[in-house]
């Protein structure tokens, strides 16, 4: 299945849960935040979120700024 | 001390993240600057550079982090990247920039103010960062911002405080701590700043892009405190008129 990531179409296992999507991409799911269709996950949604055909991620984190 | 919505700062410095050559730079550049409180923004990951997290060079211990909405251009969205900054671990601390116009970065007052209002409904610390009106001061700090944030000149420009004016009334009038913010180029401005009575500046641009931001940051650190001791002892009147600081009796052997 397709899902949406921060602008870019992305080929998933369906069903996939967020955090094993993260850990596929290489991130750390305690130094990222995630969107899904428009609504902030907690942490702890992250072992239990199923993603969806069509849908659309941000990935976001902390970076330097004033 | 200084006391922002109850925490208390020793240093009266607060430092930025942004535009430094590299993490380890940032790190002994902020470490060099005593600072305790620091700015951070959020973005979008990259997603095919995704080891590129410089934020966690930063002991959370160290610093507490001010998570800005840099970007947002209107109240909806600085109100989505903080709600963001406090999913991803950011806390209640909270520094709102609505800039809609990319050229100037100026604030926009209406969205900043409506942005302040929820933000503060929904338990945020709010920092707003604000044209120096003194008006909207007041407007910000009755819809509970727990400090403001006016512009010395223009983020990124490094040209000092030229909203003096206004800033001495801001000072004069706001019940909760001003830091000036923005434009502060050289610790002559943040010493000026301190002087005039801010209870903090907010410094990037300026110690990132030095040749040597470490000792820059140390500059600016050493600028702020004269500044503020300056202040705390009180400064000499402003004449037009010249006063001798010698004793004007006991010439008359001269003539």
């Amino acid at each position: 299945m397709k899902v949406f990531c921060n602008g870019e179409a992305q080929e998933i296992a369906p069903g996939m849960l967020v955090a094993d999507y993260l850990s596929q991409l290489g991130l750390d799911a305690s130094s990222v935040v995630v969107e899904c269709d428009g609504k902030i996950l907690t942490r702890k949604e992250y072992g239990s979120h199923a993603l969806q055909d069509g849908s659309v991620l941000e990935l976001i984190r902390f970076v330097g700024g004033g | 001390m200084l006391t922002i919505a109850g925490r208390k700062f020793r240093s009266r410095l607060f430092g930025g993240t942004g535009k430094f050559s590299s993490p380890e730079v940032m790190k002994e550049a902020l470490a060099a600057s005593g600072c305790e409180m620091v700015t951070v923004a959020l973005r979008r990951i990259d997603l095919n550079n995704p080891a590129d997290d410089i934020m966690s060079v930063l002991d959370r211990d160290r610093y507490l982090f001010l998570p800005n909405t840099s970007g947002a251009r209107d109240a909806g969205e600085a109100i989505r990247l903080a709600r963001l900054a406090r999913a991803s671990g950011g806390g209640e601390w909270l520094k709102l920039e609505v800039t809609p116009d990319p050229r100037t970065l100026l604030p926009d007052p209406i969205e900043t103010f409506k942005a302040t209002e929820e933000l503060v409904k929904e338990g945020f610390k709010v920092l707003p960062y604000m044209n120096a009106d003194p008006i909207l001061a007041l407007r910000l700090q009755d819809a509970g911002a727990v400090a403001v944030m006016p512009l010395g000149s223009p983020i990124g420009t490094n040209q000092g405080v030229l909203t003096r004016f206004q800033i001495e009334i801001i000072i004069a009038q706001a019940q909760v701590p001003v830091i000036v913010d923005a434009g502060l180029g050289a610790p002559s401005h943040v010493a000026e700043a301190m002087e005039m009575g801010a209870d903090a500046v907010l410094v990037n641009t300026a110690i990132a892009v030095a040749g040597d931001p470490v000792r820059m940051a140390r500059a600016f650190a050493m600028a702020v405190e004269a500044g503020r001791i300056a202040y705390e002892s009180g400064l000499g009147a402003v004449s037009k008129d010249a006063a001798p600081s010698s004793p004007e009796d006991g010439l008359g052997f001269l003539r």
